[in-house]
């Protein structure tokens, strides 16, 4: 397949979760949303990476969703009802997320000037992740939504980074820094239940 | 051997296996034990230089190599290390007490550790990734499985991590401006980059919101233990930033900012500490206060501030220590550290009231108290250069010392009929005695901080050229 085809059919999938991460109020739909964002950013990085290590943010962050997937798995189904953030409206949401997408689409230029040789599929792709999870931290109160923010705007960072540092140590430690909060996350979430909040 | 192996990698296995552990006595020991063990190490071993015991010859390397990248110290870096070990020995010792061992003692030594890695990190950007990890091994630390988190805890999580990427990028623009250092978009996209990235992690106005939250939620404690190391490593980590890329140091918009944010801080906190009711939230400005001065310090530029800044680290780690040691102790017998519970609390918990006064006329740089000598420092610097900085850092330091007197005045407020009950232990005495007399012979003696002072200049010494 097309290699420029390949990258935008992974923007669009990831466009595609983030959206629906930003709308979706279901915690299943949320993580697989999160796992297919994963498998989005591993076919944009591919491209860049040797296979081998672009897996690597691919497992960590299945990894990552599993864990959160699990803890939650053990909370009762109300948990994330102290979502009580403003604004709820889901074509709020949707409207700010085309806001974000735009804001994405406007900066692209600038940041393909920045770092020579960046495609623009991958500019697109990591801004939308850092501005869709900035929007998510700004919108969630509920732990499980605040963690798949930082990990969105991780990711999205990642993306851009990726193209101008590829360090094994580097990796390993963003991997770690992932699962790092992913567990985290899954630690706030426990300590929340265990106090009956 | 090599210095990385033994101040690194070698606590943070043991603070691995002191997870597995149940006797908090054993904990205590074996944490005791290292912590003691490194700073003793790190005074007396000489790193990169050869020792001779005797007929032996023995040399500690001072780089060990990971994944290309180094871990690197260098001789005058052992100061550094006996400070953070030394003080994170009485903060073990404090624990106990409070029986907080099993929470602080691994998690705060493998947090110290990872800390620590983090200035010695080659690259040193990597270090903004090694206090990521450091912040969430913390978070264990702050929050017990049985209470459940608040704003405070999420913000920090948040601000932390928001920090990194921005430093990261700031860090790789800047590897491009020393290609090309006459590109002035570039300078300024790395200056505006590397600020945010700072001004997330250091916590700066309005950033630092989640201190004083933070410092309302979570044990004193442990969260104090973190508010103590954590402005400090990072001050050092801008320090590498300000060191290594002459057309920062060169920059007098890049101090300039500085020290608008340090001042800022110093305003904000002690006006807002000067009307806050509440202790834990109280402290959290005070500590944004004490960030805000070593940003004050350092942003001077010269080598008076440089100085000024490291007079400030032992007696600061020795004040946030005291008032945490007595917030804690305070708390335990109230509901709330709020002025409507504390009322008279001087009768029944006298030490840890006349600990929390002390630490506070500390901070605002009472005279003969320890960071006297570094306050004066940095007023006689201002005074040379603005008397409206000089005019607002008084201000900070006049809401600092209303706090405090405000506190003393609340806590002495009690019934006349209401008896003397002491409700301190003698070890909890005597610690807060031990504190506050070292506090004073601080302050009454500052030359004895001189070594150190000096060793850690040599760590940056293009900064204030």
């Amino acid at each position: 397949m097309n290699l420029s085809l390949l990258a935008w059919a992974a923007v669009t999938l990831l466009l595609i979760t983030n959206i629906g991460l930003l709308i979706g109020r279901d915690w299943r739909w949320n993580l697989g949303l999160l796992a297919g964002q994963y498998l989005a950013m591993f076919m944009l990085l591919a491209q860049y990476w040797p296979l081998g290590l672009a897996a690597v943010k691919l497992v960590t962050g299945w990894m990552s969703a599993a864990t959160l997937g699990i803890t939650r798995l053990g909370l009762n189904e109300e948990a994330d009802s102290a979502e009580n953030a403003w604004p709820q409206g889901r074509l709020f949401r949707l409207f700010a997320s085309f806001v974000v997408i735009v804001l994405a689409l406007a900066v692209a230029p600038v940041f393909e000037q920045m770092i020579p040789g960046i495609g623009r599929a991958v500019v697109l792709g990591g801004l939308s992740l850092f501005g869709i999870g900035l929007l998510l931290l700004g919108t969630a109160s509920a732990l499980l939504r605040v963690t798949i923010g930082l990990l969105t705007l991780m990711a999205g960072f990642e993306l851009l980074y990726s193209t101008v540092e590829a360090s094994i140590l580097l990796t390993g430690l963003l991997a770690l820094v992932n699962l790092g909060l992913a567990l985290t996350g899954s630690y706030l979430m426990n300590a929340a239940k265990e106090s009956g909040e | 051997m090599s210095a990385p192996f033994l101040w690194i990698l070698l606590p943070l296995f043991i603070s691995g296996f002191l997870l597995f552990l149940r006797a908090e006595r054993t904990i205590l020991i074996l944490g005791l034990a290292t912590s003691i063990l490194l700073t003793v190490l790190a005074l007396i071993v000489p790193i990169n230089e050869a020792l001779l015991i005797g007929p032996f010859s023995f040399k500690l390397e001072g780089s060990l190599s990971i994944f290309g990248r180094s871990l690197t110290f260098a001789k005058a870096d052992g100061s550094l290390l006996a400070l953070n070990y030394g003080l994170a020995t009485v903060w073990f010792l404090g624990a106990e007490p409070l029986g907080l061992t099993r929470r602080l003692v691994p998690a705060g030594l493998a947090t110290l550790a990872l800390l620590i890695a983090s200035t010695a990190v080659q690259p040193f950007l990597y270090a903004a990734l090694l206090i990521e990890v450091a912040i969430l091994l913390a978070v264990p630390m702050l929050l017990p499985l049985n209470q459940p988190p608040g704003r405070g805890l999420k913000l920090f999580l948040i601000y932390q991590t928001l920090a990194m990427p921005f430093i990261l990028f700031a860090g790789w623009i800047l590897a491009g401006v020393e290609s090309s250092p006459g590109d002035a978009a570039l300078t300024t996209q790395a200056t505006a980059m590397l600020a945010v990235g700072f001004a997330f992690l250091l916590g700066t106005f309005p950033l630092y919101v989640w201190i004083p939250a933070l410092m309302e939620e979570v044990h004193t404690y442990p969260a104090s233990f973190l508010l103590w190391i954590l402005p400090q490593t990072t001050l050092f980590f801008l320090m590498n930033f300000i060191n290594r890329y002459i057309f920062l140091r060169v920059s007098p918009d890049l101090f300039e900012l500085l020290r608008a944010m340090g001042l800022v801080m110093i305003v904000t906190a002690g006006l807002w500490a000067a009307f806050q009711t509440n202790l834990g939230r109280m402290f959290g400005y005070f500590i944004a206060a004490e960030t805000g001065l070593l940003l004050t310090a350092l942003s001077l530029g010269t080598s008076t501030g440089v100085q000024a800044a490291f007079l400030q680290l032992i007696p600061r780690g020795l004040t946030i220590l005291i008032w945490a040691l007595c917030l804690s102790l305070l708390r335990a017998q109230v509901d709330t550290p709020r002025f409507s519970q504390i009322q008279g609390a001087m009768r029944i918990v006298p030490f840890a009231v006349s600990g929390l006064v002390l630490a506070g006329l500390t901070v605002a740089g009472f005279p003969l108290l320890a960071e006297f000598p570094s306050r004066l420092l940095i007023m006689e610097e201002l005074a040379s250069t603005s008397l409206e900085q000089l005019l607002a850092l008084l201000v900070g330091i006049l809401g600092l010392l209303a706090g405090t007197i405000r506190t003393l005045a609340v806590s002495v407020m009690a019934p006349p009929e209401s008896p003397w009950e002491s409700r301190e232990s003698r070890v909890q005495a005597v610690f807060i005695l031990s504190g506050a007399i070292a506090l004073l012979l601080l302050g009454l003696f500052p030359q004895a901080m001189h070594p150190l002072v000096e060793n850690l200049s040599l760590l940056y010494e293009h900064i204030g050229q």
